[in-house]
């Protein structure tokens, strides 16, 4: 950036875009960001990029064998670090020139309208990255874990319960395996069961409201005493008799998390809907000609999606803590999750605190991360704030 | 039944009879309209003017047949032919054929009738693809040209931007644009201006009648602003209490209002040349739709009733063509000679204006 002639307009404040700054930022994205005055943006970049550089040439040796013997997690692990590199290099000059290209837009999209709010929120932001790093970091496993998860490091008697050292930044558990590469390839089994068993109950949820909102009468009551009875079932007896009757199995789990937790988004979803019902915009859409499931789905779902959206990410995050309690209780899936890890630990708890500790922390670390970013999107997508 | 609807059916375009929709209310059985006629012809202008809670708003959801069930009904014995096709046995797929196809309809609140999650030309494209095969790219660019009609500046830059970045006229205009995007035969707007500033409110009246002059559809104009009638309509219809009171043409309508309700409704727009410096009234409220009065239902405050109006409902009663009045006067005229006598003589009456 030593170059004298190219330096004022690079740091123009009309934003100007030289192909130079482009070129710069195709070896550094982010480059051009700094230059440009967008620091924040700039150094995010710039972090992003050299992680993934250096995971790249660090990690080279797995890469190159994933071809020959990789299983699914590794091709997830590849394609994941590949679309790192891509989107961030993508970010650093496409992004740049488009977003100096012209003047400011004023284009506010409902979505960019509360992004903008989100952002103004320091700790959901926080949430946010703490998640997203998370799910980096828990897809790459297989590229980053220092040691195998199922696999002993060792001979069993020397390996076995070994405090957290510079060899075993976490330790290790009673049958001798990293507890680090334990608890990043269980994230993935506990996030996926998060994830999937909260978008069930989404699905269900916001269907079952919706009809039930909309259509009223004898099929509104009829819909919303079937949700009173699922809704009054003790669920934790009720996920107990299912696994013992079906057995362990992550299928199971998700099935049986996601289809118990839907009542309150319906009860969410419907409340919203008998008051969307009555906005002016449905009585025009009905008077244009709309069927019923067009003015449902175009019309009445997507302005409900708000509350939905919030009680999703909030959901993530109750879901990982029932899993946990149910691994706990030694109804877990038979894969290692963060319940299922504490529960290993509870033997060895007050002797071995390490074993149920770390995985303890993980579970609370991405609760708090769903829940602060929950809170955001409730405050960024809150209607009386357009 | 499909080559008729092509054929232009001889007859109105519209035709109304009879029309009786109740509401089931706590309070009891509401006849929100009862019994009323009337017809629009093609290309024809028909005011409908009333007091809120007249029944001039259920008249035209009832066209629509968007009532709200099952606390709302259309009574049996009702009619509506819109082109030689009964309206009220068409199957529910049907009906949505015809509405915002064949009948549109514009709504008071230019505020809340766009829905505020799709752009203004998302709303209008649907329309379009949901009446007639086109694709995206047809349905967009007869959005924006849609756009361009109703007087929206840069189109093309505003059909993407979101309702709450328009202004109240545009989104009425954008309102207008979505009804008019199947090319109607009829637009039915239940008061489009009220909720509008007054200078809006004119530019919007004028792009209404003039694009129902361009586009050759009938227009029914629901209002209680008999100005806006005067601006606009060819017709109108008086509503008073669920029932049609007094119909004519606008011009004749205005010069020599034959029912009291007429009278007392022009007597009460304010006037600029007046050397009244009080606003005249009409006595009285408009009456629950739940407990209808006996007889003529505007006897408790009409200043010329007698007796028999409190007896005995007029119907609508021929004076002169083209024209009718619900009212026992045109039966009995020498009443109203007699009541002009009166007013004649009351000082309190002397700022009240011609009594005709």
């Amino acid at each position: 950036m030593s170059d004298s002639p190219g330096r004022d307009p690079l740091r123009s404040e009309s934003g100007a875009v030289s192909p130079a700054m482009i070129a710069v930022s195709a070896v550094i994205p982010g480059a051009g960001h700094v230059v440009a005055g967008r620091r924040q943006q700039g150094a995010l970049l710039i972090t992003a990029w050299l992680l993934a550089v250096t995971l790249a040439i660090g990690a080279w040796s797995r890469i190159a064998a994933v071809p020959a013997t990789g299983s699914a997690d590794d091709w997830i692990a590849v394609g994941t670090l590949l679309a790192m590199l891509l989107s961030v290099w993508f970010a650093g000059t496409f992004g740049l020139a488009r977003s100096h290209g012209g003047q400011p837009t004023n284009r506010d999209s409902l979505v960019s309208d509360a992004w903008r709010r989100f952002r103004r929120s320091r700790t959901a932001m926080a949430g946010l990255a703490a998640i997203v790093i998370l799910y980096a970091v828990v897809l790459l496993t297989p590229l980053i874990a220092p040691y195998d998860y199922g696999v002993q490091v060792g001979d069993l008697t020397q390996v076995r319960l070994l405090p957290p050292s510079r060899e075993f930044l976490l330790g290790t558990d009673r049958v001798g395996r990293d507890i680090l590469s334990r608890i990043l390839h269980a994230g993935r089994i506990s996030l996926t069961i998060g994830f999937v068993a909260t978008a069930i109950s989404i699905f269900v949820g916001t269907a079952i409201g919706a009809i039930a909102g909309y259509a009223g009468g004898r099929i509104d009551a009829m819909l919303m005493r079937f949700t009173d009875i699922v809704l009054s079932f003790p669920r934790l007896v009720l996920l107990i008799l299912i696994v013992s009757l079906f057995g362990r199995s992550i299928t199971v789990l998700i099935l049986v998390l996601g289809l118990t937790q839907w009542p309150s988004t319906t009860r969410i979803v419907r409340g919203d809907v008998l008051s969307i019902r009555q906005r002016e915009y449905i009585m025009a859409a009905q008077a244009l000609g709309y069927g019923r499931v067009r003015i449902i789905m175009r019309h009445v779902i997507p302005n409900v999606l708000g509350p939905v959206i919030v009680a999703a990410t909030l959901g993530i995050g109750n879901t990982i803590v029932l899993e946990a309690g149910l691994s706990f209780l030694g109804l877990g899936p038979p894969s290692p999750t963060w319940g299922v890890m504490i529960e290993g630990g509870r033997d060895v708890l007050l002797s071995h605190w390490w074993v149920a500790t770390f995985p303890g922390f993980a579970i609370v670390a991405v609760v708090l991360a769903f829940n602060l970013v929950g809170d955001g999107l409730r405050d960024a997508l809150d209607p009386r704030l357009r | 039944m499909t080559v008729r609807a092509k054929v232009p059916a001889a007859g109105p375009l519209l035709e109304v009879s009879n029309l009786t929709t109740v509401f089931h209310t706590e309070a009891g059985e509401a006849r929100a309209v009862d019994g009323v006629s009337f017809s629009v012809d093609a290309g024809e202008t028909l005011g409908i003017v009333g007091e809120s809670g007249c029944g001039k708003s259920v008249t035209s959801l009832s066209i629509m047949r968007l009532v709200p069930e099952p606390t709302g009904r259309i009574v049996e014995g009702s009619s509506i032919v819109f082109r030689g096709r009964q309206l009220l046995s068409l199957d529910s797929a049907e009906m949505r054929g015809v509405r915002g196809n064949d009948i549109a309809m514009i709504f008071q609140e230019p505020m809340t009738s766009l829905n505020p999650v799709h752009t203004v030309g998302a709303q209008i494209a649907e329309t379009i693809r949901h009446h007639r095969r086109t694709t995206r790219r047809e349905a967009r660019d007869r959005a924006v040209e849609m756009m361009r009609l109703v007087g929206i500046p840069s189109p093309a830059d505003r059909a993407r931007d979101y309702p709450h970045q328009l202004s109240g006229g545009q989104r009425q205009r954008v309102m207008i644009a979505i009804a008019l995007a199947c090319d109607p035969d009829l637009l039915i707007a239940d008061e489009p201006t009220t909720a509008l500033d007054v200078t809006i409110q004119a530019q919007i009246l004028e792009l209404l009648a003039d694009l129902r002059q361009k586009l050759g559809m009938a227009l029914i104009l629901i209002t209680h602003d008999l100005g806006v009638v005067a601006e606009v309509c060819d017709r109108v219809a008086v509503m008073y209490a669920g029932r049609i009171v007094e119909e004519g043409p606008v011009s004749r309508l205005f010069e020599d209002p034959r029912h009291p309700y007429t009278q007392g409704l022009l007597r009460a727009i304010p006037r600029v040349d007046s050397t009244s410096t009080r606003l005249e009234v009409i006595a009285g409220q408009v009456p629950s739709a739940t407990e209808w009065p006996a007889g003529c239902r505007f006897h408790p405050r009409c200043p010329m009733a007698w007796d028999r109006c409190a007896r005995e409902e007029p119907g609508l009663i021929q004076v002169g063509q083209g024209r009718r009045s619900r009212c026992w006067l045109e039966a009995e005229p020498e009443r109203r000679d007699h009541a002009r006598r009166i007013v004649a003589h009351d000082p309190g009456g002397s700022d009240r204006g011609p009594v005709r």
